[in-house]
Formats: C-alpha cells, structure tokens, sequence
C-alpha cells in the first residue's frame, strides 16, 4: 500500500515537472516579459537594468532551475499588474474559488446521486423521464449560458439571490468564509448551481447507467433469492457497486471544476482565482497565467491521487492485488 | 401419504414480446417430497431454469405465471404479494446459482453476507448470527471458518465460493433448495465434492432439492427422480434408474444415449438430428415430433398428456397406442 502509494507521488512528480516546463515558456513565448514592466520611453540602459534585476539574462536552464525551485516553494514571482507577489494574490482569491468548487460539488453528487438512482429504480416513471431530460439540457447548455439564465430568473425578474460577488465574508485566519453569513449563502447559490450543474447531470447519467447494470448482475439476483429486503439489495449492495466509477468521476471532476471556475466566476463577478485569471490573460499578466496553471495542474494531480488510494478503500479487491503487488 | 414440500400443478409461464406471447413453460406438473432430489435435464431453453426462478418467485418482466398454481408444504405461492414471497425466499427455499464466481456480492465480506441473510429470516442476535454462520461455513466443508468468514469473495476459490453460497442458501434451514446447475461452472473434481455436499444437506435435513441442470451424469450420481424437459414441457418424469436405464419417451432415449459409456464399447454416439425449435416456433402436436424417429400423423396434430407407465410417466403417442406390456 504504501509502495503504492510512492510509486503514484512520483509519477506525480514527473506530470508536475513537465507542467512546470510548460508554464516557465510561456514567459519566453508571451513577448518580452521586459515590455510589459517598462513604459515605452524607457531607455535601453534602464530595461538592461530591469532585465539584470529580474534575472532575465541569465542562460535559459539556470532561469529554469531558478522558476522550479521557486515554484516549489509557492514563489511566483511578482504580478505585472498588480505589483504584488502572485502567492499573496492567489491565496487571497483561493478561499473563494475552492468554497465555490466545494460546494458545486457536494451539490452535484447529492443531487445526481439522488436522482440517478431514482431514474434507474422508477426507470418508467413520469419525473425519471423528465429527470433525463433535464439532464440532456445541463449536459448541453454552456455553462455561461445557464448562469445568465439563473441571473435573469432569480436576480433580475425575482429579485431573491444577488447577481455577482460573495457577499459578506468571515475572516477566518488567512482564509476568508461566506458560508457564515447569510448575504453570503445566498451569494453562493447561484454560482454553485451554475457551476455543478454540469457534473450532476453527469453524475445522475452515470449512477442510472451503472445502477441499471449492477441491478441485472448475478449477485443482485442472488441477494433476491437470499430473500433480502428490496431497500437492503437496493442501497446496500447495488448503490455500493455503484459508487466506484462515481468516485472516479465525480474526484477528477472537482479538478474541471476548479478549472471550469473561470467561466462562472467571470458571469457571476466571483471574487476568485478564476476571476483573477481572466484579469490576466486580459493584461498578459503571465507570473498570474503561469502560476494558475501550476496550481490547477498540482490540483489535478492531487485529486488523481487522493481518488487512486480511495478507490483501494472502496473495493477490497484492489487492496489485496495491490497489498500483492507492493 | 405426506404432503410433497414442492408440488407444482399445470404451471404455464409466459414471456410478452414484440412478437406475441411465448410460452416458456407449458403445463408443467411434478412433485418433490421431504428429502428427496429431483433432477430436471433437458437442453438450454427447454424451460429448466424458468421452471426453478418461477417456484422461487423471481422470474424477471416480461415474463410472467399464467397459468396453474405452485404450492410449498400446502400453501399456494405463485401468488403471494411480493412482500410475502421475499419473506420465503431464503427462508423456506434457498436457492443456488451457475456461477458461483458471480453469486457474491465482491464488496463485502462473505461473513457480512451469510449474517445478513441470517438475520432478514431468523430473529438473531449479531453474534448468534456470527456463530451460526461459522457452523455453517464449517458444515459446507470450508476450513477454518472463523478465519475464513472475514475473508472477501475474491480470496475464494470457484469451489470456495460455491460452498459459501450453498452455505448462504441453507442459512434459514430452508424445506426446498432450486440448485441451478450448481456444478456447470466447476472444475470436474470440484463438481463431485459438490454434488456429494448437495446430497448429504437433502439427506441430513430432509430438504427437498431441484437440481436444475443439463449433465446427466450429476442427476444420476444425485438424483432419487428425474424429470426429463424438452421445449418448455416434462417429456418424461420417473424414478432416475428407471429413466436413465429403460427411458421411454424417444427424446429421453436420444439423450441417454448420448452419454459416452467408460466401457468402452466401440458404437457411436446417437445423435438427435436437429435441434430444439424456437419458443416463438413451436410445432403442432408433440413439440419432438419433427426430430422423432417414430412420429406418425397424430404427433403432428394431437399434443400429448402425460400417461403413467408404472412408476415412471411419459408424454407420447407411442405409449397410448401400444399395450402397457410390450412397452416395458
């Protein structure tokens, strides 16, 4: 298990490495990073100066060794157009991205549970049907599109939930709340919907696949013939089978979510990493850009891994051929 | 004379497709007494298993019972509320599937599984459950089950795996067990530790047994009675010597004589020329009468009953025709 476990952290590693190559040429690529800092009438004498300060005629590799070692320390350099450290600004946003993420999540994989395994044991019912249909318009709709929509129903028509911002937050330490106020629960609603509805319909589409495959399986008939009762074969021992490729799905998704985060954030003006992303790329901002990427890609690679060791948790068997294995 | 535990009378299951009604099982009729095996062969699609899933209860939709009635001990099942019948199910009969590598649910512990079952039918404790299991882990021949009770289906072996859903399907001390070609899916010698497990539990708990399968060697070795089906009806249904010794209705002669003999005897194997018609093709008369060496004009047209020919009992013309005494 724990060989196991090493063996993933490196290949962990190596898919961050190579990220990390991607992300440092984007400085070399992106322009003269120089031009960005400097105002036109800056004199060559002074950008050589510049240049020198920020370490930029220095051979390619040391520049490299240099980006890594920082970057593995969370340094990013310094924001062209904040003038701030880039790990300040990305810590001050992340709060508010990963609260967001957190709970399109949790609303997706309540919600598609749910309803998945509902479609799949009322398979005829009026509402499994609708439940597919609606799941057919949150597979298909863009994401912007639905949170304009929500925008204009719940905010512009109705008037119930605000239209962008995270309301009043707690500071809690370095982190910062809006589930402790109620302006911020309600700032929250919207975006999550927005932003989980995608992998709900997902999730919902996969647990009624699934459940209708397990619930045909010899040992569902078995447990039938056991005598066992209908709730017992349903949710003890068809929605655990289940549950496997939900969890890979529903754990590499959280990573599209935080990346998927751009687009509703910049709908719903959502104070966070998203948001100062867009900001970035809008102003060539590439210490922000590239330090994005690092830290949705060190997401994704976490996730992966944390969903890989879960999996052993979930399914005996995969423990005892990896217990084998190590 | 006793009650039989099992008496099925004129059962009819019927199957709605987009091509009309088949009828998977037609006027089936037979007995199973107090620790008694009977053994039910016949080709794939004959109506073996249906017969077994539609006693159980757990025939799937579209099909369905339409016909006759099914009693346990007396009491008429086939149309008990479905709440009802899962109260029998694993309680007064138990059942055993093909593919024992399939029958557990692979997520949880085999104890976990034969304690849950234990405690949907009988009033016990966790603990009691969790003893009563071991016994019966140990009682099915698995070695040292208060170990092995811990373990995951996986770590079993096909036969391993076979003897706990064996264990799973007596945990209730049920009347009946359907075996569903119980030993199909086994090594050879697995197969006899198997069939002898199967026999010893009818024997020692005076269970009745169905064993549903299509290898006449294991009704032979297993079996008190034979009921031999062919296109969703018994062909013919008797004491397993006389069957396999002296089978009378001509699809039964074709099958034994299909059995290669380790005597050595150097014929061929007979063949039955043809092959079983389709449920939604079913001929007139006598379903066989298009593969039968002996069909005349009446098996064309007229179906036959079943007719008592000393112990055993024959559904064909040749028997309604000829005297009893130049038959036997």
């Amino acid at each position: 298990m724990l060989a196991f476990t090493l063996r993933r952290a490196v290949q962990a590693l190596g898919v961050m490495f190579a990220v990390g190559i991607i992300a440092f040429s984007m400085f070399r690529f992106a322009g003269d990073p120089v031009n960005q800092i400097v105002s036109i009438d800056t004199s060559a004498a002074e950008r050589a100066i510049v240049r020198k300060s920020l370490g930029l005629d220095d051979p390619v590799p040391v520049q490299f060794a240099r980006y890594f070692a920082d970057a593995a320390q969370f340094k990013f350099g310094v924001s062209y157009q904040f003038r701030q450290p880039v790990s300040a600004l990305l810590m001050e946003r992340m709060p508010a991205t990963l609260e967001l993420a957190i709970c399109a999540t949790v609303f997706a994989m309540v919600f598609g549970i749910l309803m998945g395994v509902y479609s799949a044991l009322k398979r005829d019912t009026v509402l499994a049907k609708l439940f597919q249909a609606v799941s057919l318009v949150g597979i298909s709709l863009p994401t912007f599109l639905i949170g304009i929509l929500l925008i204009y129903l719940f905010a512009v028509t109705l008037g119930w939930l605000p239209s962008f911002g995270r309301g009043e937050v707690v500071k809690l330490g370095w982190w910062t709340t809006g589930l402790l106020t109620l302006s911020g629960l309600k700032a929250l609603i919207m975006p999550s919907i927005t932003l989980g509805l995608f992998q709900m319909t997902l999730i919902m589409r996969l647990v009624r696949a699934e459940m209708l495959e397990v619930l045909r399986t010899d040992y569902i008939r078995f447990a039938r013939a056991r005598g066992l009762t209908t709730r017992a074969i349903h949710f003890g021992h068809a929605l655990k089978n289940t549950l496997i490729p939900v969890i890979t799905v529903a754990g590499l998704q959280f990573g599209s979510v935080i990346a998927f985060s751009i687009i509703t954030e910049t709908v719903f003006q959502w104070p966070g990493m998203g948001l100062l992303f867009v900001q970035a790329v809008q102003n060539v901002d590439i210490p922000i850009m590239a330090a994005y990427l690092l830290m949705v890609s060190l997401i994704f690679v976490t996730i992966n891994l944390v969903v890989d060791i879960l999996y052993t948790v979930v399914d005996p068997r995969l423990r005892s051929t990896v217990g084998r294995a190590s | 004379m006793t009650e039989p535990v099992l008496s099925v009378r004129n059962l009819q299951v019927e199957f709605a497709s987009r091509r009309g009604t088949l009828r998977a099982i037609d006027d089936v009729s037979f007995d199973i007494a107090k620790g008694e095996v009977l053994g039910v062969v016949g080709e794939s699609g004959a109506g073996k298993s249906v017969t077994g899933l539609s006693v159980i209860g757990l025939i799937d939709p579209p099909g369905r019972i339409a016909g006759g009635e099914i009693r346990l001990a007396g009491l008429r099942i086939d149309n008990l509320p479905p709440e009802q019948m899962r109260r029998i199910r694993g309680k007064r009969i138990g059942m055993i599937f093909q593919d024992p590598l399939t029958s557990l649910n692979p997520l949880y512990r085999v104890g976990d599984q034969i304690v849950e079952t234990i405690r949907t039918h009988l009033n016990l404790s966790e603990q009691a459950a969790r003893r009563r299991a071991i016994d019966l882990l140990a009682e099915v021949g698995i070695p040292a089950p208060e170990k092995r009770i811990d373990g995951y289906p996986h770590e079993f072996s096909g036969g391993m795996r076979q003897r706990v859903v064996i264990a799973l399907a007596i945990c209730a001390a049920p009347e009946l067990i359907i075996a569903d070609e119980p030993t199909t899916a086994l090594d050879v010698s697995v197969q006899a530790q198997i069939i002898s497990l199967i026999k010893r539990l009818g024997r020692d708990h005076g269970t009745a047994v169905m064993l549903v399968t299509h290898d006449m060697g294991v009704i032979a070795e297993t079996s008190d009675r034979v009921a031999v089906m062919y296109a969703g009806r018994i062909a013919e249904i008797g004491p397993v010597q006389d069957v396999v010794r002296n089978p009378l209705h001509p699809y039964a002669k074709g099958l034994m004589g299909a059995i290669p003999t380790l005597a050595g005897e150097d014929k061929r194997l007979v063949q039955i020329p043809g092959s079983m018609p389709r449920l939604s093709a079913i001929p007139h008369g006598c379903s066989f009468n298009p593969r039968c060496a002996f069909a005349f004009d009446r098996c064309r047209v007229e179906r036959p009953e079943p007719l008592p020919r000393g112990a055993q009992s024959v559904a064909c013309h040749l028997y309604d025709t000829m005297p009893a005494e130049s038959a036997a």
